[in-house]
This record gives structure tokens, C-alpha cells and sequence, in this order.
């Protein structure tokens, strides 16, 4: 078997970076709606906000543990895999990387200590200090990782000297043209994901009748929330779309799988793209379409993808993540309009269609998230840094097998902590509130005292 | 001062390092003492380490992460031959960090089976991370020589950490937990010792370049402090544990206290070792270096962060002294 390293070492990146950015895709948004829940105690002293606050903290504490331990497996990856870009740009990456980690991730982890165990040992401010330092601490987080992803895409700020990139100006390689659109979007993205896993997670705890109160307390903030976000997250995705048109025009083409530069081009709904024939078979176009989107004008001209030959992303995957991540949008922000309509304007109970409607986009934040990351991402080949450095030039020297077999280890023990976290979730969700401690002392008599749901064997 | 920059950059990373393995060095040592405790046991090992490992485990991010702002030839040099003990490294830990949360959360019945994959991740972390060490030392080589040294590197660290978390125990237990750990401690002395022993004599019989270092008069004698004091703090545990009635008289954090000395002892000798170079016989310090102005621009944020980690670091570390409460989400 002849495996291309390259895709190879791309394969196993992308995998390792697909699992990590699930969890803090959560923890983004959720660390700020715990802040929200004890804010709201705080002035209202109602029990019920502390109690949200109790069940959410816990799951943030496991989203936020798988998002740490993975998250060190990416610092290690650029080296392993791909020590070329660190030789080639360094300069750059490293200290956007660095500045992540001393602002970020020490913030975070060592207030995650008090947040979570010492409610008992501070004063109330201090662990509501403590929860907002931990809330910084992941969106500054994403503030530097995001800097460095929108640099790859649109490199500013830098001059190259032999082949190395140098820095020239780190205010125009933080704030480079991409960079403001990129950030709103995740941020957006991860409040959404938060949001619809409290609105999903709400559901399910609502329909077994777990915890009501506090349930629907914790989706009707869910439901405001994804109300506001989701129309503006349509907003920021297409100035986003605008921008990535003015910088990675292949990108765009790929999206939306124009092979042909013309004017009054539509906006091709579903079609197979194949690169063979360069062509797109059974195509279902809008006329004008994507002129009108892209340009806001139906006639205007968009370049297409046979300007890019052997320059371009691959086509299909774009194309189809794309219409995954901007499908999944458009329910999100149906859905939140209408349970907004039901239970917020016109103050009802929320209905069994609602309740299995919200359980089933419990993880529809991850889909979007993905679908937008490989759009993005995958949309940048075979740039590693766009229209600087090569990705097949940046791959590390490593025997097919060995990259195969971690891999293979890699995808087996994410496959399991995946696994192993939804159905803790589900059982956390769905078993009675836990006010004790976390360690089960009195093991026998909590077991009296929980009865697990039936599904659980 | 320019100048000076790879070198305090070098500097700041193996002291990350070595705070990264004084702290987290607890975590993974009390991860591979779980299956010795009973059931109470057990969750207070877990109780003792919660509030901290995410914060120690983010030292070795920070590490690597010196190498990669600083010396990014060297990251990729160090990393892409340490592929398979890397990858090693980051799945046990992946294991620890998840089972840590997960023991507590998920259904009770699986909690036996969670704290199996914490001690599991947590001694395949510590191996891993001794033989990196090992090939480390010996400048990546991957001969049989090298590889021998590697291996007995891999057996020495796990008994550091063991101590290391046996005498952190000492801090945060009572009772009998407490007994236990002057157990493990004990028996765990011997085993430690004598594997730094050995790494010490081996260290200068795989490379030349050490040997000539350390073997060079005055050298030897503006050194021997190193060797000297290494013995004397060994000597005093060891006087502490087998010979006193009641080794630590209240004192609780001394024998952690010795280890530290250790600890830092043996990462001076290593720096001596191994500077001016960063990957012993192939690259110095100088030439891995990025740009001065990538060093600048990290330096102004370290030198005004890092003090800020620390100190907030020791907050955290005074809200949570005394010994360990059971861990309470609540």
C-alpha cells in the first residue's frame, strides 16, 4: 500500500485539531454563560440560577479537561508533523503561539482550580473573579490562535529573508486582514454551540422531567441567546464570506464550485463537482445566484476555478462543507426564532415538538463548526500559509507505517473519549441533580439515592 | 543584551521544565500509587492533586512552547525524532486528564475502570517522558548505545515521580493515607536513588562532549557542589525516613522540600551538560535561535506575564493549603 505522507500527516492533524476544537467550541460560550448564571444569583440571590450554575459547571469542567489534554497534543503536532513550518515560519508562529500560552492557558488553568473546588474556600467575589478570569482566559485563548489561523490565510506584516519568514510589523501580522472576521465568527460560533448544548441538554432533562424548573430556566436563557446569536452570526459569516472573495478568490470558487470566470454567475445549490472533467454534474443552479450573494450585484463578474489550475483546493469537500455548515445555520437560526416565538413572546410551556426538535440539535454547533473549520482550512490548500509557503514543502520525514499507526491510536482513543463523554453527559443529565460532593464517599447510600435511568445498562 | 537573548530564552525554557516536573511529577507519581489505596484512599489521592494538575500540566505546554517560540529549529529537529515517544507522551496524558474528570462523573460502576486508565496514562506519560529525556541527553542518537540509555532514563523517572507524589501525599494527607505514603516513600527511596546514581555515571560514559565537560580540572572542583549537595539531601531523606522515630516532626512538606532540592540540583547539572548547545552536538543555543525581533517580542510578554503566573500560581496554592478536603464541585 503506497500512502502519500503528506495527506497522511494531514490526516492525523486534522484529526487531532477536528477533536480538540469540539470542546472548546463549547467551553468559549459556556465559560461566559456561567459567568452569566452567577451574575444572575448574585443580583437575584434565586437558588435556581446557582443550581444552573452547578449542573453546567460540572460538564464545563469535563468539556474543559478534554479540551486541555488535547489541546497540549496540538502544541506538540506542529513539531512532529510539521517541522517545516516551524523552520519557515517560526518567527511568526511561534510567538502568537507563545503569547497563547502565557496570556491563555495559564489564566485558565489555574483558576479552573478555584472555579471549580473552591467555591467553599473564597469569598463569593473572589470565585466570581475566578469565573470571569477563566472566561477571559478561553476567549483570549481564541484570540491568539485565531490571530495565527488568519495569518496562514491572509499573511501580512512579514518579509522573507532566504527563505525564512521575519517579522515587520506584529501589529499588522495580529490584526492582519482576515483576522477581525475570523475571530467574530468563532466567537459567534462557540457561543452557539454553548448555547444550543444548554438549550439540547435542557430538552432532554425536560422531557424525563429531571430537574424542571431549573431545565427550563436554562433553555428559555438558551433560547434568547441563539436568538441573538444566530441571525448575527448570518451577518459576520457573509462580511467573512466578502472578505475571504478579496483574498483567497480559489477559496470562494471552490465554495461555490465555479469552475468557468464569467459575469451573472449562479449560485449552484447541489451539483457532484468533479475535477476530472472540471465540470459540475447534475447541477441545480439559482440564476445570478452567487453574483448576487457575493458581490450583491446579479451581474457581477467572480473568478473561477480553471484560473487556479493546480493551484486550487479540492473541490468536492469545500464545496459540500460549505452547504453543511451554511444548512445547519439556517436551521439553527429557524429553530431559534421559533422556539423564541413559543417561549419567550408568547410565554408558553414548551411543546414535545420543541423539546425533540432542541434534543436533536443538541450538537448542531459541532457540525457548523466542523463543516466551517474544513471549509476554511482544506480551502487554503495546497497553501499552508496562502501564497507563501507549500504545505507538501513543510511535511515532516516520518515512514508512512509509524504516522499510520499513531494515527490509528490517535483516532481509537479519540473515538472513545468521544463516546465516553456523551454518555456521561447523558447520564449526568438525566439522573437527579447531585448537590453532594463530587467524591461518592458513601457510596451505597448515593446509589439508593440516584436511581439510574434505564438506558443505562 | 541581544545576545543574551537565546540564552535566558534557553534559560526560562528548562526552568519551565523543571517546575513541570517538580509539579506535575506529583500528578503522575500519585496516578501510578492509585491502585495501592483502598477505595476512601483513592479519592483523596484524587482530592490531593485536584485543584492543580491542570495548571502543573500547563509548564510542559509552556516548555515546548519556549521551544518553539525561541528555537523553532530545534523544535522541529527534537520533535519529529521523538515522534513515537511524543505521541506516546501525549496519549497517556490525554488518559489522565480525561479519567481524572471522568471517574467522578460518570456512572459509578465505571469508576474502577477510570481509575485503571489514570494510573495507565499516567505511567505511560512518565515513561515516555523519561525516554524522551534519555534520547534527549544523548543528542537524538538513535544507536544502540543511545537507545540503552534511553531505556534505563525510562525506568529511573517513574521512580522520581513516585517519590515525588509519595512525599506530596505526606503534605496533604492524614491518617491512613499518611501511613501509606511514609510506606511508599520508603519504598520508594532506594529504587530512586539508586537509578540517579546510575544515570549520573552513565550520562558521561554516552557522550564524550559531558564527560569532557565535567571531567576537566578546576571544572571539577568549581563544580563538585553539585555532586555534593545531591548526595548530602539524598543522605538527609534517607537519615529522615529509615532512621527517625518520627521522620518528618510535624513538618510535613520537608521531604517534598528535599526532592525539590534534588530536582534542582540535577537540572543545574543538566544545564551544565548540555549549554551552549541546544541539541548536544548538533546545534547550539545561538544557531536554533529565532529573529531578535521574535525574540523581543516574546521576551517584554514573558518578563511581564510570568511573575503574574507566579504569583497568582502561589495564590492558588495558598487558597488550597492544608490538607485535602474531600473535592467538592459544590
Amino acid at each position: 500500500m503506497d500512502l502519500d505522507p503528506v495527506l497522511l500527516a494531514r490526516a492525523q492533524f486534522a484529526a487531532n485539531i477536528s477533536f480538540h476544537i469540539l470542546f472548546p467550541a463549547i467551553t468559549i460560550g459556556l465559560a461566559w454563560l456561567l459567568v452569566y448564571f452567577r451574575v444572575r444569583y448574585t443580583r437575584t440571590r434565586n437558588q435556581d440560577w446557582d443550581q444552573a450554575y452547578q449542573f453546567w459547571v460540572k460538564i464545563f469542567a469535563l468539556c474543559f479537561a478534554i479540551g486541555v489534554v488535547s489541546g497540549i497534543t496540538m502544541s506538540f503536532q506542529f513539531g512532529t508533523n510539521w517541522p517545516g513550518f516551524m523552520n519557515h515560519a517560526g518567527n511568526i508562529a511561534g510567538p502568537l503561539l507563545g503569547y497563547e500560552i502565557l496570556t491563555a492557558f495559564f489564566l485558565e488553568a489555574t483558576f479552573l482550580g478555584v472555579m471549580l473546588f473552591g467555591k467553599d474556600r473564597v469569598s463569593h467575589r473572589m470565585h466570581l473573579l475566578a469565573c470571569t478570569l477563566v472566561a477571559i482566559g478561553t476567549s483570549l485563548s481564541a484570540f491568539w490562535i485565531l490571530a495565527l489561523s488568519a495569518w496562514m490565510h491572509t499573511p501580512a506584516g512579514y518579509v522573507i529573508e532566504d527563505g525564512i519568514l521575519d517579522v515587520e510589523s506584529w501589529w499588522a501580522i495580529i490584526f492582519n486582514p482576515s483576522f477581525p472576521y475570523r475571530l467574530t465568527h468563532m466567537l459567534l460560533a462557540s457561543v452557539l454551540t454553548a448555547s444550543f448544548l444548554i438549550i439540547g441538554v435542557s430538552a432532554w432533562r425536560l422531557r424525563r422531567g429531571t430537574d424542571a424548573t431549573i431545565s427550563l430556566l436554562v433553555l428559555r436563557t438558551g433560547v434568547l441567546i441563539a436568538m441573538i446569536a444566530a441571525p448575527a452570526q448570518v451577518i459576520v459569516g457573509d462580511l467573512h464570506g466578502l472578505n475571504t472573495l478579496e483574498h483567497q478568490p480559489a477559496k470562494i470558487a471552490a465554495m461555490e464550485a465555479i469552475w468557468e470566470t464569467g459575469d451573472s454567475v449562479p449560485l449552484v445549490l447541489f451539483a457532484l463537482p468533479d475535477e476530472q472533467s472540471r465540470s459540475n454534474r447534475f447541477a441545480l443552479e439559482i440564476p445570478y445566484g452567487a453574483s448576487l450573494i457575493l458581490h450583491h450585484d446579479p451581474h457581477a463578474t467572480l473568478q473561477g476555478l480553471n484560473e487556479f489550475e493546480g493551484e486550487h483546493p479540492p473541490v468536492a469537500i469545500v464545496f459540500w462543507s460549505f452547504r453543511i455548515m451554511v444548512g445547519t445555520g439556517i436551521l439553527m437560526v429557524t429553530f431559534a426564532w421559533w422556539a423564541g416565538w413559543q417561549l419567550l413572546v408568547r410565554r408558553r410551556q414548551p411543546s414535545p415538538a420543541l423539546l425533540t426538535m432542541a434534543s436533536w440539535m443538541t450538537f448542531s454547533g459541532w457540525v457548523a463548526v466542523l463543516a466551517g473549520w474544513y471549509v476554511t482550512e482544506i480551502g487554503r490548500q495546497p497553501w499552508l500559509v496562502q501564497g507563501v509557503l507549500k504545505t507538501s514543502d513543510m511535511v515532516a520525514d516520518h515512514e508512512a507505517s509509524m504516522v499510520l499507526g499513531t494515527f490509528v491510536a490517535y483516532l481509537a482513543l479519540y473515538a472513545f473519549v468521544l463516546v465516553s463523554f456523551i454518555a456521561t453527559l447523558r447520564y449526568m443529565s438525566l439522573s437527579k441533580p447531585r448537590t453532594q460532593t463530587a467524591e461518592l464517599r458513601d457510596k451505597s447510600a448515593q446509589m439508593d439515592e440516584l436511581p439510574r435511568p434505564p438506558e443505562d445498562s | 543584551m541581544e545576545a543574551y537573548l537565546p540564552t535566558i530564552f534557553a534559560g526560562m525554557m528548562g526552568l519551565s521544565l523543571l517546575i513541570y516536573v517538580i509539579l506535575d511529577g506529583y500528578d503522575l507519581g500519585i496516578g501510578m500509587l492509585l491502585p495501592f489505596g483502598n477505595e476512601d484512599e483513592q479519592d483523596m489521592m484524587i482530592a490531593a492533586i485536584g485543584p492543580f494538575w491542570d495548571a502543573n500540566e500547563t509548564w510542559i505546554v509552556f516548555g515546548v512552547g519556549i521551544l518553539l517560540v525561541a528555537f523553532p529549529q530545534a523544535h522541529g529537529l527534537v520533535l519529529s525524532t521523538l515522534y513515537l515517544p511524543v505521541s506516546a507522551m501525549l496519549i497517556g496524558l490525554v488518559l489522565r486528564g480525561i479519567a481524572f474528570d471522568f471517574r467522578a462523573k460518570a456512572v459509578a460502576e465505571h469508576k474502577e475502570r477510570w481509575n485503571r486508565i489514570f494510573t495507565c496514562g499516567s505511567l505511560l506519560a512518565t515513561c515516555a517522558q523519561g525516554w524522551m529525556l534519555g534520547s534527549y541527553i544523548t543528542g537524538l542518537r538513535q544507536d544502540a548505545t543511545g537507545l540503552l540509555f534511553s531505556g534505563l532514563i525510562t525506568l529511573c523517572l517513574p521512580s522520581l515521580y513516585l517519590m515525588l507524589g509519595a512525599a506530596w501525599l505526606l503534605v496533604k494527607s492524614e491518617g491512613s493515607l499518611f501511613d501509606k505514603a511514609m510506606r511508599w516513600a520508603r519504598l520508594a527511596l532506594l529504587p530512586m536513588g539508586a537509578t540517579l546514581l546510575l544515570v549520573s555515571l552513565a550520562t558521561p560514559l554516552v557522550s564524550s562532549t559531558i564527560a569532557a565537560k565535567w571531567f576537566s580540572w578546576p571544572g571539577l572542583l568549581q563544580l563538585s557542589p553539585i555532586p555534593l549537595i545531591s548526595i548530602a539531601a539524598y543522605a538527609t531523606m534517607l537519615w529522615m525516613l529509615f532512621f527517625r522515630e518520627q521522620p518528618l516532626h510535624r513538618r510535613h512538606w520537608l521531604l517534598y522540600g528535599w526532592l525539590i532540592v534534588i530536582c534542582v540540583l540535577a537540572a543545574l547539572g543538566l544545564a551544565y551538560s548540555i549549554l551552549p548547545d541546544i541539541v548536544i552536538g548538533r546545534m547550539t543555543v545561538t544557531e536554533a535561535a529565532a529573529s531578535p525581533a521574535s525574540l523581543w517580542f516574546t521576551f517584554w510578554g514573558a518578563i511581564i506575564v510570568l511573575p503574574t503566573v507566579l504569583v497568582y500560581t502561589i495564590v492558588v496554592y495558598r487558597i488550597f493549603s492544608g490538607k485535602a478536603s474531600p473535592l467538592s464541585y459544590d
